[in-house]
């Protein structure tokens, strides 16, 4: 249980995510999705309850890249605070850039790339924390639909390429289905896990899968389900994100 | 470019009241006297112009150096927060007639006691400037670097001091711009030599046309510390632009 003040963002939440498992988090606005995360990357302590998880890195909502350093360096960032020289971490970092489609831009500064490509930058950082699992918060929710297609199907071959055990937390309930193994749906708050979703086709998914739709409609309609059950969720104060 | 021509038709209206208007030269002496006194006094002046000057770029980078150690302490430190917030904004309420004397009484004539006050006039705009900027981050950016178990020294180095850059520049520029008169004022209170002596000393002897040649170095003085800390700025900040 996590609350902030009166306020319960999360409450009776239990998940279990296996080694190599893509795992995605869906729910409406303020449900505590994001706390969630933030309990599991040891930023918050819940309340009550316990988090039994591997070191986790966060990818937050916003690329939250420093503007003042090259593509390069805010990519081998996690690397640099973890004890490597300025040097190496920029080397380990660029030896990736090909691979990610950022060939020509290392140093490039932040407000020089697409959206697009700060969120591989971003993405490309959290990878190389080392850490086994990633949790990564709406990492394309900044993006228009066309660049967020284009990307999730480019973090699908990178997750098959480097498996990790990853937690994405998500509104889009397509992005959700075309990446996850298995899409968990939050209750408004306090989030707890209403429904669990196993996704078994075949990767790389095209949103038009009939699986993928099949899934998605089932996950649409229990959200929209959730909201009306609650009418005053709707005219609570806005969520409770950080 | 602009600002160049303005001061063009300043001085050149400025020379036409002064032929035309039959004002006293002891009160107002025209822009061509005030030249002609920048070349005829050129070696005094000259001598006056480098005393300031080291006297105003020593109180600068002494400002410097206690500001960001102040401003960084303040910030790691709650305890010396509150003990030095109100000392540092008292230090602003000092007027440099009260400290000057004691300064020269204990540290002599010499160039110390000046580069003590204009590093205390100076220091002020930088030590605020940069503690405001020190806290400025974006919350995403405290975030990502907590979750990377950055230590303490490392949030400091990698994320809160560059974000605190573009505002300890402008603190900066604002500390350059009144160095100047700091200097100024403590050689009024106790000086041989300097621009802000050489002021004093051609008003006494009547010698306005001087005297507006001292101040037109101290203007060009301001304008060239400005400016360097500008392009100072404009170098270390790329990334902002």
């Amino acid at each position: 249980m996590k609350a902030y003040g009166a306020v319960r963002a999360l409450d009776g939440l239990s998940l279990h995510v296996e080694p190599g498992e893509v795992v995605a988090v869906v729910g409406p606005s303020g449900c505590g999705k994001s706390t969630l995360l933030e309990i599991v990357c040891g930023l918050l302590e819940a309340d009550s309850g316990t988090v039994d998880s591997p070191a986790a890195a966060l990818m937050p909502q916003r690329d939250a890249l420093l503007p003042w350093l090259t593509a390069e360096d805010n990519a081998g960032l996690a690397l640099h605070v973890g004890g490597a020289t300025a040097a190496e971490a920029r080397a380990a970092a660029r030896s990736h850039f090909a691979a990610f489609g950022l060939e020509g831009f290392e140093r490039a500064r932040p407000s020089e790339l697409s959206g697009g490509m700060r969120q591989r930058v971003a993405f490309l950082r959290t990878l190389l924390s080392g850490r086994p699992v990633l949790c990564l918060d709406e990492p394309f929710g900044a993006l228009d639909a066309l660049t967020r297609v284009q990307l999730q199907a480019w973090l699908a071959g990178a997750l098959a390429r480097e498996p990790r055990t990853t937690l994405l937390v998500t509104h889009d309930v397509e992005e959700a289905v075309v990446l996850a193994d298995r899409v968990l749906v939050l209750s408004p708050r306090p989030g707890r896990v209403v429904a669990e979703h196993v996704v078994t086709s075949p990767r790389p998914r095209e949103r038009s899968g009939d699986e993928v739709r099949e899934v998605a409609a089932r996950i649409w309609r229990e959200l929209l389900a959730t909201g009306s059950s609650l009418p005053g969720a709707a005219a609570s104060p806005k969520a409770v994100r950080r | 470019m602009s600002a160049a021509l303005v001061v063009l038709v300043a001085l050149g209206a400025w020379e036409l009241v002064c032929r035309l208007g039959g004002v006293d030269p002891l009160i107002l002496p025209a822009p061509t006297e005030v030249a002609e006194a920048l070349w005829v006094d050129r070696g005094l002046l000259g001598e006056d112009l480098l005393v300031t000057a080291t006297e105003v770029f020593g109180g600068l980078v002494l400002a410097v150096a206690v500001g960001a150690g102040v401003a960084v302490a303040m910030h790691l430190s709650d305890a010396v927060r509150r003990a030095l917030h109100p000392l540092v904004i008292g230090s602003q309420a000092i007027p440099v007639p009260v400290i000057a004397p004691l300064l020269i009484f204990v540290l002599g004539f010499g160039a110390a006691p000046k580069i003590i006050v204009v590093a205390l006039v100076c220091f002020f705009p930088l030590a605020i400037a940069l503690f405001d900027g020190l806290r400025a981050p974006d919350p995403d950016q405290r975030k990502l670097l907590r979750s990377l178990d950055a230590t303490r020294w490392q949030t400091l180095r990698i994320l809160e001091v560059p974000s605190a850059l573009p505002r300890a520049f402008t603190g900066l520029k604002v500390a350059a711009s009144v160095s100047v008169i700091g200097a100024v004022f403590a050689e009024w209170i106790g000086s041989d030599n300097g621009l802000g002596h050489g002021l004093l000393i051609a008003g006494f002897q009547l010698q306005t046309a001087r005297a507006f040649a001292a101040t037109a170095l101290l203007f060009a003085l301001a304008i060239a510390l400005y400016a360097a800390c500008a392009a100072a700025e404009r170098r270390a900040l790329r990334w902002a632009q």
